[in-house]
């Protein structure tokens, strides 16, 4: 079997005195959707953030433990590194105000100073925003300010900037959690296109989103890692009581 | 059924009724001196206002003509290096008020602007004297840019902190997710993305001391000629229309009132432009 993408082991996360992640064991394998469930404040955000660092931002904030990232330790690593490699798309659309639509889909190449060519530009546009399902509504608007576009070509427009790093890892903060039944489908289809490319790791709430997107789930209950299992098993033979009760709707 | 009777409801309107013509009232006395000294002045000040009270010297007692080039291009040397000087400190010291908002630095620093409002021009002026003059041996325009530069930095710390402060976390996160470091999210981030509202508070900031007479009494001291030395002294608008104010010749007092229109169209020009600034570049988040 080849190595997993990412593997975490032992791994605490803390805000101050509070522990939030608590002892969460879990290898990733390389093109698979992995969702993320569990009641509200259970640790997912945090978890989440563990990975590509944000975490250790707030102050207070700190970690013990493992995360491999290709068997390399990314606590190790400097953040700047870790992130371009381990991209992020957040609970609200949050597309830079002060750049059109194409600087939008650059923004990690343009405040990072990496040099691209016209050329290299266009193509990486192009192609992002093709693998966002977005190229069609905005090639010709490409000039405008991200911030004109609806929510849901928002949130596409930041999955295209965070494609364009072409990260190893996408993390997915319930990205359609702001957004309209029809935008969540079209997000939804975009994450099976993604998923070839890609690695996806998306928190959602939604149980038939997750069911819909995602090969693997790993449930969270109180900060701990509960289950982890593929989707359909987890959803159909849970092996833990509390995965049930919250599969179940005993508690939200 | 019935929660509010029709009764209360109409007690209710006329009330606010009332509330709102106080208002408006309040409003009208308020604006009623402000009209009046704008009128005054430009009934005062356009008699003088030609082309050679723009490109002439003042003329000695006695001869009639003459302008104000000295003074127009002292303020804008003036005020421009007072602006080069305070930009930077200002700026960079909202920045960190905004980014530590709640640090004991922070605090301290708040503190100080709070009480740099407060303190009198003139004793702004004393302080540029006794660290710039009193050393020099002289009076220079530029004491005289390091008393204003002083009496800038608190309105644009200030305004700009509060700008900054708007800048959403969601922004800044995006910014360091896509790992861009720190510094560069605030410069090429933060800082345009607020860039209307700070450079707003910049302008605001100057079109506050224009005006200012007296933290140059002491410093930039006055020049009746033309000079760009800002190692000597110099002339401005407010010290010539100080000078020629309390100067008892007739011809005088005229350059003075179109010396007053000047500097009230300066600062006119000023907040017009500040609001075309913020209309066409603030950043909806
Ligand atoms: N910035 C913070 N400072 C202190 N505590 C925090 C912070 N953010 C979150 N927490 C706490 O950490 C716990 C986990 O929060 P987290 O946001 O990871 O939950 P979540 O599973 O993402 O919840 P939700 O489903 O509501 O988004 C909660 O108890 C929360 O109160
Ligand atoms: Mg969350």
């Amino acid at each position: 079997m080849e190595r997993p993408i990412l593997e975490v082991k032992d791994f605490h996360a803390w805000f101050g005195t509070h522990e939030v992640v608590r002892n969460v064991n879990l290898s990733l394998h390389r093109n698979r959707v992995i969702a993320v469930m569990g009641p509200s404040g259970c640790g997912k955000t945090t978890f989440l953030r563990c990975i590509n660092r944000m975490h250790e931002l707030t102050p207070g904030a700190r970690t013990e433990g493992q995360i491999l990232l290709e068997g390399e330790d990314i606590y190790r690593m400097s953040p700047i590194m870790l992130r371009l490699r381990v991209g992020m798309v957040f609970q609200r659309p949050n597309p830079f105000p002060h750049m059109t639509i194409y600087e939008n889909v650059l923004a990690g190449y343009l405040l990072n100073n990496i040099k691209l060519n016209r050329n290299d530009k266009e193509a990486i546009v192009e192609s992002s925003l093709r693998k966002a399902a977005l190229w069609e509504e905005v090639k010709d608007n490409l000039k405008k300010k991200g911030t004109f576009l609806s929510g849901g070509q928002q949130q596409r427009l930041c999955i295209a900037r965070a494609i364009a790093m072409k990260p190893d890892i996408l993390l997915l903060d319930e990205p359609t959690s702001a957004l309209d039944p029809i935008s969540t489908a079209g997000i939804e289809e975009l994450l099976q296109e993604l998923k070839k490319n890609y690695t996806l790791i998306l928190v959602t709430h939604n149980m038939q989103q997750a069911a819909r997107v995602s090969d693997d789930t790993a449930f969270f209950y109180m900060g701990e890692l509960v289950e982890f299992a593929p989707t359909r098993q987890l959803f159909t033979a849970p092996q833990d009581q509390r995965t049930q009760n919250y599969i179940t709707g005993r508690f939200s | 059924m019935q929660i509010v009777s029709i009764k209360r409801l109409r007690r209710r309107e006329l009330r606010s009724k009332l509330v709102r013509s106080g208002v408006l009232f309040f409003t009208l006395l308020t604006l009623l001196p402000l009209v009046y000294i704008l009128l005054y002045i430009v009934k005062q000040g356009i008699g003088a206002i030609n082309w050679s009270f723009f490109v002439q010297l003042p003329k000695p007692v006695g001869e009639s003509g003459g302008g104000i080039a000295n003074a127009l291009a002292g303020s804008f040397i003036i005020v421009g290096v007072a602006t080069l000087l305070a930009v930077p400190i200002g700026i960079a010291s909202a920045l960190y008020l905004s980014e530590h908002s709640n640090g004991q630095l922070a605090g301290a620093i708040r503190f100080c602007v709070e009480v740099l409002v407060g303190i009198p021009s003139i004793v702004v002026g004393i302080v540029a004297y006794d660290w710039l003059v009193k050393p020099m041996g002289y009076f220079s325009a530029l004491s005289g840019s390091v008393a204003l530069a002083i009496m800038m930095l608190p309105i644009m710390i200030r305004s700009a902190e509060e700008t900054l402060k708007r800048f959403p976390t969601s922004l800044r996160e995006a910014s360091l997710a896509l790992g861009v470091p720190y510094y560069k999210t605030i410069i090429k981030v933060l800082l345009p993305c607020s860039l209307s509202g700070v450079l707003s508070g910049i302008i605001l900031s100057v079109a506050r001391i224009v005006g200012e007479t007296a933290p140059l009494l002491f410093t930039a001291f006055g020049n009746p000629y033309l000079t760009t030395n800002i190692l000597r002294p110099m002339q401005s608008l407010p010290l010539l229309i100080y000078n020629y104010a309390i100067s008892p010749y007739d011809s005088w007092h005229q350059l003075a009132w179109g010396a007053a229109l000047v500097l009230l169209i300066w600062i006119l020009l000023l907040n017009i432009l500040t609001r075309i600034i913020i209309r066409r570049w603030s950043v909806r988040y």
